[in-house]
């Protein structure tokens, strides 16, 4: 029994153990989810997939299948988020339990159901409790934002190094609550809006609505919902990864302020789609800007602290600054993602709004669309990658395990977005006759860094899983040890209270 | 990191030997008789139908009529040659170009303006076109007569039209004829697709074994039931009796939407996943633009200008 139960706690009550669940759910979905899509349509896997867990695809209900499998994985990656969040910034240890508590039994039951109502036949008893797990989590994040408050004194910062008020008020902790904040918000956007469906709300998917000249409340309000929430997971993981890196000095006191300036602005911008749909665009683009400066000055000095910490020499040249850059990919593999992103993401989105009557309203629709899914898949997808490569430094890799998990991960999932970048701007390169033989490159490179991706999560978590039937394994150490180890901004003496 | 820079090398080059595909280059391929006539008409009866994803019920009440095949490079040719005699075409430089009134631009946020003048019907050098034209005189590339005619801008598939004394079927009444009045199908032929049902994305290695696999489209009426060279097709009928009206090439339609002017093509192609091939999936483009995977077909009875802007 205590096999059992000490597993159990170690899944579900410890920081490290929750994470492991969440990746690992996640990790199920899109390998069973992936199989439905792509060549594995060609290679008759989707109908295996089909036949052996019973999955129905009515062809009318792909756009509600869609949201509901996002809704699903977004949950999770939130969750994870949480988990690292009231694990790295000081609260109470009683909010941390509630918090987690509250947003495991939410994205569970958003998942779990959520997945059977979308896939297997529609009983609206699952719609409910999909629709309860979210408003766990909603409930729960209210919590967090509670627990996050910045104006305790507890909480004040002492040390110099990290950016602060001249009171004391972290203001790390203030860009964490005002994500958290701003992410309630938007939540209720969607949320509201959700509550219109079968009443005036039909459903559909964004990419699918470009082309429309008028678009009315409740669409814009959707398209407003899917993209800030996107953005606030990325200001969220960004912070995560700031405090990972121990972010100070005077980058992190530039960083912060334009990160909670930032956040605001993208997230009023948006709320102000409904009503100012002209300038919300310019609002938008602004808050932006702060928000990709900010994470600048996280790569800035994430590299720069990378190479002193891995430096052999006091002065090291160039040939043996870049070796220390590159020693711990699972460091660097963050940062260098971030920047990765202004490639095929940031960079392809500026473009495609200057020139988007020139060029991309030229092309067919559906290659606008493409182009625009292609966008945000890769962002969704390069956090993702952050996500595991934290994870995996969580899982204790080290040696050339580390080093081997770590550039799989970044070459191919980065093989993979810019293939995908590539085949979407196609059209720019090529023309459309001659674009069959770059369409097939692509897309197998595309495959090949998604499928080694996945191949090396699976390596990952079947360690891991086996590691659960030891009775001495990493599981133990991470239960008596159950904490994201970092340096917090805030001292810790009321935690325990 | 030797053994993994090595390793990724293995797979680049072990890839390598996936990607076949040839480009154009084809003068001819085999002519595949598929017992379907292109010049067969079909008549839709006046009445409602589900239109959309959301199966919105809309009533159509008049009669029409519409093409039961997508229009071949055979038809296009044969106006071509008549309409260059009459001088209602014309070629400049490389393009064939006719009259086009122009739509009213009213200055919406990215709408398109479409002004008065001669406008591009196809290009004639472009790869992936099946005409040739020598000696004054179009012809179809060898064994492509049956396949729809391709690369053809809105203002080349209306002139075909407008020549003939028909006109481009509106969305709806497109809409209406891939799917009956019966039920909500999401195909022409119900809610089911497998690979040799129609032209699309995964059916490609089938029908490469019938045909050339550079030729991309495939003979009007190609997916009918019979075997075919040896390869077993599925009837992809819709209620009404239409081939491919889910695959093989986009079609444009009619209809002029006053605040944006894009021109609006249903069916999917050879080109996209099935998602793209259900009867109410849609594609836009300028009607200047021209592709691989868009041809046309025609219809003719009552006017459907009551119909405009529905969507």
């Amino acid at each position: 029994m205590d096999f059992i139960k000490n597993r159990f706690l170690y899944l579900f009550q410890s920081t490290k153990g929750l994470v492991l669940v969440a990746v690992a759910l996640i990790s199920l979905v899109t390998a069973i989810w992936g199989t439905l899509s792509g060549p594995m349509v060609e290679w008759g896997v989707r109908d295996i997939t089909l036949k052996i867990t019973g999955m129905q695809l009515l062809p009318q209900e792909r756009e509600g299948r869609i949201i509901m499998l996002y809704h699903v994985i977004a949950m999770a990656i939130i969750a994870i988020e949480v988990y690292f969040m009231t694990s790295i910034v000081p609260m109470r240890k009683h909010r941390q339990a509630m918090i987690n508590g509250t947003v495991t039994f939410g994205y569970i039951l958003t998942l779990f159901f959520g997945l059977s109502f979308a896939y297997f036949g529609h009983n609206f008893i699952f719609h409910g409790i999909f629709l309860f797990g979210l408003s766990l989590m909603f409930f729960s994040g209210c919590h967090l934002a509670w627990a996050l408050w910045p104006w305790q004194k507890q909480y004040h910062v002492k040390d110099n190094e990290y950016a602060h008020t001249k009171k004391g008020v972290d203001l790390e902790r203030v860009a964490f609550f005002v994500m958290a904040v701003a992410t309630l918000g938007s939540a209720m956007f969607g949320a509201i809006t959700g509550s219109y469906w079968g009443n005036g709300h039909e459903t559909f998917l964004a990419e699918d609505i470009i082309r429309e000249p008028h678009k009315n409340a409740l669409q814009l309000a959707i398209i407003g919902h899917l993209h800030i929430m996107l953005t606030l997971i990325a200001v969220a993981i960004t912070l995560i990864i700031g405090r990972w890196l121990d972010f100070k000095g005077i980058f992190h006191k530039i960083s912060m302020p334009l990160m909670i300036v930032g956040t605001i602005v993208i997230t009023l911008g948006v709320w102000a789609v409904v009503p100012f749909e002209p300038i919300a665009h310019t609002i938008i683009y602004c808050g932006s800007v702060l928000v990709m400066l900010s994470a600048l000055f996280l790569v800035i000095f994430g590299w720069r602290k990378l190479i002193h910490d891995n430096r052999q020499f006091v002065k090291p040249g160039f040939g043996q600054g870049l070796r220390a850059l590159l020693h711990d990919p699972l460091k660097f593999g963050p940062l260098w993602q971030m920047v990765f992103m202004n490639f095929t993401v940031s960079g392809v989105g500026i473009f495609m709004a200057v020139k988007l009557d020139e060029i991309f309203r030229q092309w067919p629709a559906r290659e606008e669309r493409i182009t625009l899914t292609g966008h945000w898949h890769i962002l969704s997808a390069i956090i993702a990658t952050i996500i595991i490569l934290y994870f995996a430094d969580i899982s204790g890799l080290s040696g050339k395990k580390r080093k081997w998990f770590g550039w799989s991960v970044i070459i191919f999932s980065d093989l993979a977005f810019a293939s995908v970048t590539i085949f979407s701007m196609k059209r720019l390169m090529l023309a459309q006759y001659a674009q069959q033989g770059l369409v097939d490159w692509s897309m197998i490179f595309a495959d090949i860094g998604l499928a080694a991706v996945l191949v090396a999560m699976c390596v990952l978590l079947l360690w891991r899983l086996f590691d659960l039937f030891k009775g001495e394994g990493l599981w133990k150490r991470q239960l008596s040890n159950p904490e994201l180890d970092v340096k917090r901004t805030a001292l810790q003496k009321e935690d325990s209270k | 990191m030797k053994t993994f820079l090595i390793l990724l090398i293995g797979i680049l080059i072990l890839t390598s030997g996936c990607v076949n595909e040839p480009v154009d280059s084809l003068n001819s391929i085999p002519y595949i008789d598929t017992g379907v006539d292109p010049d067969s008409w079909i008549t839709i009866p006046a009445g409602e139908f589900m239109a959309g994803l959301h199966d919105h019920e809309i009533d159509i009440p008049y009669d029409y009529e519409i093409m039961a095949t997508l229009v071949t490079n055979a038809q296009y040719v044969e106006y071509l040659n008549s309409a260059l005699v009459d001088a209602t075409i014309k070629i400049v430089a490389d393009s064939v170009m006719g009259f086009y009134p122009g739509d009213p631009f009213q200055g919406h946020h990215h709408e398109f303006e479409i002004g008065s003048g001669d406008k591009v019907h196809l290009l004639l050098n472009e790869p992936g076109l099946r005409t040739k034209f020598d000696a004054d005189t179009f012809r179809v590339v060898s064994g492509f007569e049956n396949h729809p005619v391709v690369m053809v801008t809105w203002f080349g598939a209306k002139a075909y039209a407008d020549y003939n004394g028909l006109r481009l079927p509106t969305e709806l009444e497109w809409e209406k004829a891939a799917r009956g009045s019966e039920d909500n199908r999401a195909y022409p032929w119900g809610n089911e697709i497998s690979r040799n049902h129609t032209n699309y994305y995964s059916s490609h290695d089938l029908f490469h074994k019938v045909l050339n696999p550079g030729a991309r489209t495939t003979p009007v009426g190609f997916y009918n039931g019979q075997t075919i060279s040896g390869y077993e097709t599925k009837d992809n009928r819709s209620p009404h009796g239409l081939f491919d009206m889910a695959g093989n090439v986009w079609q444009w339609c009619g209809d002029d939407y006053s605040d944006q002017h894009y021109r609006y093509a249903r069916g999917g192609s050879f080109a996209n996943y099935e998602y793209n091939l259900r009867v109410w999936a849609r594609n836009s483009a300028g009607p200047d633009f021209y592709a691989i995977n868009i041809g046309f077909r025609c219809a003719r009875g009552e006017n459907s200008e009551m119909l405009k802007g529905h969507h």
